[in-house]
């Protein structure tokens, strides 16, 4: 549901971009009420407008399914591309060399990457494509009225389907193992941490691939499952509190911090992730560790939370390219067709 | 000999796939060229690495017909394991080459033979390494030739310098070898057989070139921005040109790149990062074959009901499935027309030489942009991948066109008034907006569900109708975009031939010989582009008997003229023939000849066109062998137009 908009007269708060929370906003869902994709959907609209990112430089990318719906209800001044079941991967890899200076935000599913777009889903990690890559993992197939999906867990029962026989694919463990260089894993019943993972997601610069345990409250929220309300909030394990800190030159509030199990994350654009550590003593820059805390995790029936694993300084894709400062799409004719003297080169190379 | 024959017969050289012969082969091509006598070479070759037996076949031919001839008049057998067989095809009165290493025997009383002392010849020079000896022995077919047939050993040793790009090293110890069998030729052959070359000066001003780089250079003309791709032969060649010239034709001075070229994981993702990349304002393509095109066929029909440009290159193969890869075919016209479900209609191009798949190569993303559709390219084996004799190519000759799109000023100008899908100019083209633009007025959210013209979506039946409309609106104005065909008239020409791409050469001496054989004159019309245009529709009404020529087994030019001139049925026939092989005269003279009809009086040719059932019997006649894609276009376009009548009623 969007929020009340403000009273004409009132005074609209506005960010360091001049913008109010407003221009950061979509249509209104039509997904089902309490859906956890809409409380995602929120705290994408609070990331960008707290972190003061223009839409304009956004690009929005998505699949098909119910999560793959979603962009349209946030940054409706944001090009989007809702593309192929399971190929939002390679149009968002495309897209993205039409002006590499945008930020993609993509939205997909766990049908969406997990299964029909596991090839493409591992593939944009490998190339490290400069986009956010959220999977809003519900366990089920929504918009088919509830078939299982790669994500549902073994023994999970539902209506017209039976008892679910398979192992289930763990999305974060596959994107470590293609080389992602930005892992993390939240719950939607927990807005906060998924606000300052978006944040530090948007701020890495790569695929940050963002699992978020997203329940479905008309298929699969039975209170026993693993992609419920429920059981989410009885197991979920937060590896640290994470707090994202924006880069220094910005006015903000930085909040106090405990001493002592504090760990800060610098990342690509000169702002920080804060992740004050629970009791785990975690390292997120340790890819061994990432492995060993989810095989854990998995082993005692946990579900994990918070920034599994960082590398901020790998390129991503289009920095490899050396392109033009200049976005390529607004390269002319005198930039791309060489010049007339060039065919008599090429006729002479030819025999 | 008495009865030389000059400038005028074929070469077929046998060997082991992998044995290092097309550097032989392509070196007797060249040099012939040089010389000046018009010529082409097709790798007839198998899908394999190393072992299985492969053949390359020259025609030299002085009027400059230079399809693939069936008969090999001069034979090189250099692969034990294709001996009986080359020897068995050798034509009555033709000369055999072998290796004299083959023990097997000579049976053919009626031929020329001349054993080739292939391993001794490499042995005897001490500059050739052991393991250099295989590839270098391939050299020694071509000194033997050279003095056999009398090809000058200057063009060859060109053909090598060109070859090997200058490196002495090894031009030497190829030329050396190609010198020592022509003075032992010289020495211990006598000349028998009636063939020569002479010079001549009809290759003067042409150059010689493969499609695919033809196509990537063109491309690069074009101004290609974005390129995704994955490998499959015959198609792989065009991504790897685009590779290799880009760097050096679109150099700049602060060494950063206006392109990308992506392998991607597969043909999926291929043309998924080409549409991307169209969509965010990108000239855009992708190469591909037709297992390639298959996979490609979801997203093809995502670009054209969302209207992203891009430019999809089939270099075509034979199937269907895996089908024959290293061989050539026209059988994908049919799939590409319809590709997607749904109703959907592609622009392609249909170039039908080297020098045109440069010219389509940057005039396809002109198209595409202005059109802002999937412009798909179809190209085929035998064109992209064998060397072809061409008119150098010729710089663009009209600005880019970027089509409709808007910038931050453009859209201060209109005051943001504008829809994405709104068909504000009446030709069925709306105007787009591409991601970047920094006006808050310029996004828009693309989709592959029903929209409405402002790109909002939308169930509703009057808006699906009305988008349907204009994008079968646009088709039409395509028509005035894409080539039209090229005529070739024969005075007192009474029939029509239409064909496509690669067949060209084999139609144009097929139209000499049924004119000069058979006085059966004929004007040849070579289709250029889907939509049909003004032009083809003229040609059809002009003839009562229409030989549609092509490399398929179904017919597939013909069928798509049926639907698209259903009245003119009864004029066309098919002549279609597909075995991976290129066309040659034979096949087009006599697949010609079986399916013409003498007039009898012009009455009667006048009473076929009257008569609904004659041409209603016709199209039962091809829907028996036509595919199904075709059935259900005819349908589609019925249904259509009954729904434009029902929308104008209510209106």
């Amino acid at each position: 549901m969007t929020e009340t908009l403000p009273m004409a007269g009132t005074n609209v708060q506005v960010n360091l971009a001049g913008l109010a929370k407003n221009d950061y906003r979509g249509n209104p869902t039509t997904l089902c009420q309490g859906c956890g994709h809409n409380s995602i959907s929120n705290q994408i609209v609070s990331a960008l407008f707290e972190m003061n990112i223009v839409p304009e430089n956004v690009i929005k990318f998505s699949g098909i399914g119910c999560s793959s719906k979603s962009p349209t209800y946030f940054m409706n001044r944001s090009f989007g591309f809702n593309s192929l079941h399971g190929r939002m991967p390679s149009i968002a890899t495309g897209a993205l060399f039409g002006d590499h200076h945008a930020k993609g935000l993509g939205v997909s599913g766990d049908g969406d990457t997990a299964s029909i777009g596991m090839g493409q889903f591992k593939h944009i990690i490998r190339r490290n494509v400069n986009m956010v890559y959220i999977v809003e993992n519900n366990g089920v197939y929504g918009l088919t009225k509830g078939q299982f999906s790669a994500t549902s867990e073994v023994g999970l029962s539902l209506k017209h389907q039976g008892v679910n026989q398979y192992m289930p694919v763990d999305i974060c463990m596959e994107g470590l193992a293609s080389n992602a260089t930005f892992v993390a894993r939240s719950f939607a019943g927990n807005p906060k941490q998924v606000k300052e993972l978006l944040k530090a997601a948007l701020a890495h610069n790569g695929t940050a691939l963002l699992d978020i345990i997203s329940p479905c409250v008309t298929f699969n929220n039975q209170d026993n499952t693993f992609h419920s309300y429920a059981w989410g909030k009885d197991h979920e394990e937060p590896l640290h509190d994470i707090t994202y800190i924006a880069p220094r030159n910005e006015i903000v509030l930085e909040r106090e911090m405990d001493e002592g199990e504090v760990r800060e994350v610098g990342l690509h654009d000169g702002s920080t992730v804060i992740l004050k550590n629970l009791e785990k003593g975690y390292d997120p820059t340790n890819r061994f560790e990432a492995l060993r805390v989810m095989e854990e995790a998995r082993r005692n029936n946990w579900l994990i939370t918070g920034l599994l694993y960082i590398d901020p300084t790998k390129p991503a894709l289009t920095d490899t390219y050396n392109l033009t400062d200049t976005p390529l799409n607004r390269l002319t004719q005198a930039d791309l067709r060489p010049a007339p003297d060039k065919i008599d080169l090429i006729n002479s190379l030819m025999f | 000999m008495s009865n030389k024959i000059i400038n005028d017969f074929s070469i077929t050289v046998g060997t082991v796939n992998g044995s290092g012969s097309s550097t032989a082969n392509n070196t007797i091509l060249r040099a012939l060229f040089k010389m000046g006598i018009p010529v082409s070479g097709k790798n007839l070759f198998p899908s394999n690495i190393q072992g299985l037996p492969t053949w390359y076949t020259i025609r030299v031919n002085k009027d400059g017909y230079i399809a693939r001839r069936e008969e090999h008049d001069i034979v090189v057998a250099m692969n034990p394991n294709s001996f009986t067989r080359d020897q068995a095809e050798t034509a009555a009165g033709g000369a055999f080459f072998y290796a004299d290493d083959i023990k097997q025997p000579i049976t053919r009383t009626d031929i020329f033979t001349y054993p080739m002392p292939v391993k001794s010849i490499v042995k005897s020079d001490p500059n050739i390494p052991s393991d250099y000896r295989d590839l270098v022995g391939n050299m020694v077919y071509v000194g033997v030739l050279a003095q056999i047939l009398g090809i000058d050993l200057d063009k060859i040793n060109a053909a090598l310098t060109f070859h090997f790009k200058n490196k002495q090293k090894p031009i030497d110890m190829n030329f050396n070898t190609v010198k020592a069998a022509a003075e032992w030729t010289k020495a211990n052959l006598e000349k028998k057989d009636p063939f020569y070359v002479e010079p001549m000066t009809k290759t003067d001003g042409l150059i010689m070139a493969d499609g695919n780089t033809a196509a990537a250079l063109g491309s690069i003309f074009g101004g290609v921005q974005f390129a995704a791709w994955y490998p499959i032969t015959p198609a792989t060649s065009l991504a790897e040109a685009l590779n290799d010239y880009l760097p050096q034709l679109r150099k700049r001075e602060d060494g950063k790149h206006t392109y990308a070229v992506v392998q991607a994981e597969d043909e999926l993702a291929a043309i998924g990062m080409s549409i991307g990349a169209g969509w965010s304002g990108l000239r855009s393509m992708t190469s591909t074959s037709g297992p390639g095109l298959s996979l490609m066929t979801e997203f093809a029909g995502l670009a054209y009901y969302s209207e992203v440009p891009v430019v999809i290159w089939d270099v075509t193969r034979i199937g269907p499935s895996t089908g024959l890869p290293t061989r050539t075919s026209q059988g994908d016209l049919t799939f590409v027309a319809f590709i997607g479900h749904g109703d959907s209609q592609s622009v392609i191009l249909l170039p039908g030489g080297v020098d045109e798949c440069f010219e389509f190569g940057w005039k396809a993303f002109d198209i595409a942009e202005r059109l802002q559709t999937p412009v798909f390219v179809l190209s085929d084996l035998d064109m992209g991948m064998n060397q072809w004799m061409s008119k150098p190519f010729t710089y663009p000759n009209v600005p880019m066109d970027r089509g409709k799109v808007l910038w931050e000023k453009d859209l201060e100008e209109i005051k943001g008034n504008w829809g994405r899908y709104l068909d504000k100019d009446g030709d069925g083209i709306p105007y787009r907006t591409v991601p970047g633009n920094k006006s808050p007025l310029s996004s828009y959210f693309t989709r592959g569900t029903g929209h409405d013209e402002y790109a909002k979506y939308s169930e509703e039946a009057p808006v699906w109708l009305k988008n349907m409309d204009r994008l079968e609106k646009k088709y039409e104005t395509a028509k005035q975009y894409v080539p039209a065909p090229v005529l070739h008239k024969m005075s007192g020409a009474t029939v029509g031939i239409i064909a496509f791409g690669s067949t060209e050469a084999a139609v144009l001496e097929a139209q000499h010989q049924l004119a000069t054989q058979h006085n059966l004159k004929t004007d040849f019309l070579r289709v250029r582009a889907l939509p049909f245009t003004d032009e083809v529709t003229a040609f059809i009404k002009k003839y009562d008997q229409i030989f549609v020529v092509e490399m398929n087994r179904d017919g597939q030019m013909d069928q798509m003229l049926k639907i698209d001139y259903p009245e003119y049925g009864a004029h066309f026939q098919s002549v279609a023939y597909g075995d991976g092989l290129p066309a040659s005269a034979k096949w087009v003279r006599e697949g010609i000849l079986a399916k013409y009809k003498k007039p009898v009086t012009a009455k009667v040719a006048g009473a076929a066109k009257k008569s609904p059932a004659k041409v209603k019997a016709s199209k039962t006649a091809t829907g028996s062998r036509s595919n199904h894609a075709a059935g259900r276009k005819t349908a589609s376009k019925k249904i259509s137009s009954a729904k434009t009548k029902a929308t104008s009623k209510r209106k």
